[in-house]
């Protein structure tokens, strides 16, 4: 995996709006978003309501997913390019879940919905049609999705990188801060996990730093690039976006992302939690 | 939209006794400027959330207590930093004219 391979410009994408077997899809945090106006041609996927079960807490299914992409009209061979606010937060996010099921050639547009708008390029309220396809999705790579048990054994064993906000891993703060605070688990974070704030990898703008820079970020903070990594944050959005850094722009091997992240683990019984700003102690 | 409204973005449904509050309107030489993005930095001016402005050109963040700022990018717009101190219980209220 590398840039060129994951990773197209706003450019790219605006000189290829009528290239054939190119499919633009939207996500974003703010499902209105695309209603509003979005990148001609483009498709919409809501995160909240195709993306993820409505009854348990956990993913669609392989065969909602090959149902829900198959109704949207994307093939099995096209290349999916994704983007969305907020740095591709939950662009990201879709990019890791293509990735889980399979999908041969997805992209991430460098810095995503605000770059566009940013860079004044035209948006439209107009909605595509795309004809129905018989998707097949494979089933889930679990080289790359992390559970909790998984995360539980690797204190103080792998690298466990989170990236929220530093408020948030030190427990002063339990979400980010454009959402409501109250939640019901335990402020904190999982003893020996490093805080690399996910939007330390964008610019302003929302696209991504080069790869020195990137390479330095985790190099300062003490990642052992022998040791397996696992990424999380609140609900493993924004630790998608860290894992496609390490894993897509930076080409590191196993790096797994814990998408069940702090509401999950700050709900468990029993397991440790370090507060404050240090990684904490494995006895923590 | 003739010029912006003035006054706050409504609270409606918004616990205000247990959340920091920072929230508030961009303009651009009077008019509401609804495709701007604001960040919200920390004291040590790391990046905490971004939002996007709403068709009235407002935004909300629930923060902490302490002083944060307010970093607001626009097209054509160079970006413009607010500081703003938050507190539990209160309602900070920020113009950002870019």
């Amino acid at each position: 995996m590398s840039r060129e391979n994951s990773l197209v410009s706003a450019q790219w994408v605006e000189d290829n709006l009528d290239t054939a077997g190119i499919v633009l899809i939207e996500v974003d945090e703010d499902t209105t978003a695309y209603d509003k106006g979005h990148i001609r041609g483009a498709i919409k996927l809501d995160w909240t309501t195709d993306l993820q079960d409505q009854v348990r807490r956990d993913f669609v299914n392989k065969a909602q997913f090959e149902a829900l992409l198959s109704e949207r009209g994307v093939s099995n061979d096209d290349t999916v390019v994704l983007y969305g606010g907020n740095n591709n937060w939950f662009a990201a996010y879709a990019f890791w879940y293509f990735k889980l099921y399979g999908h041969g050639d997805v992209k991430l547009m460098d810095g995503g919905r605000k770059k566009w708008e940013l860079d004044s390029r035209e948006l439209t309220a107009e909605l595509p049609t795309r004809a129905a396809t018989t998707y097949v999705a494979q089933e889930q790579d679990h080289s790359i999705r992390a559970f909790r048990d998984e995360t539980i054994a690797a204190i103080g064993v792998q690298n466990l990188v989170d990236v929220r906000s530093p408020d948030e891993f030190a427990g002063r703060l339990l979400a980010p801060a454009h959402l409501p605070q109250e939640q019901s688990q335990r402020a904190g974070h999982v003893p020996t996990s490093v805080n690399v704030p996910w939007s330390k990898n964008a610019n302003d703008d929302g696209t991504f730093k080069s790869d020195e820079d990137l390479t330095k970020l985790y190099d300062e903070v003490g990642f052992d690039q022998d040791k397996d990594t696992i990424a999380l944050c609140r609900i493993g959005e924004r630790s998608s976006l860290t894992w496609f850094v390490l894993s897509e722009l930076l080409g590191r091997k196993n790096v797994k992302n814990y998408d069940g992240s702090w509401t999950e683990y700050g709900s468990l019984v029993g397991v440790p939690i370090a507060l404050g700003d240090e990684p904490g102690t494995v006895d923590a | 939209m003739c010029g912006a409204t003035e006054g706050g973005l409504s609270l409606d449904g918004v616990n205000t006794k247990i959340e920091a509050v920072i929230q508030g309107q961009v303009t651009r030489e009077g008019e509401p400027v609804p495709n701007a993005y604001v960040r919200l930095l920390d004291k040590s001016g790391e990046f905490t959330a971004e939002v996007p402005t709403s068709a009235t050109g407002h935004f909300r963040f629930f923060a902490g207590d302490g002083e944060w700022t307010l970093r607001t990018l626009a097209p054509k717009a160079e970006p413009v930093d607010t500081r703003v101190t938050a507190a539990v219980g209160s309602v900070a209220e920020v113009a950002v004219a870019i």
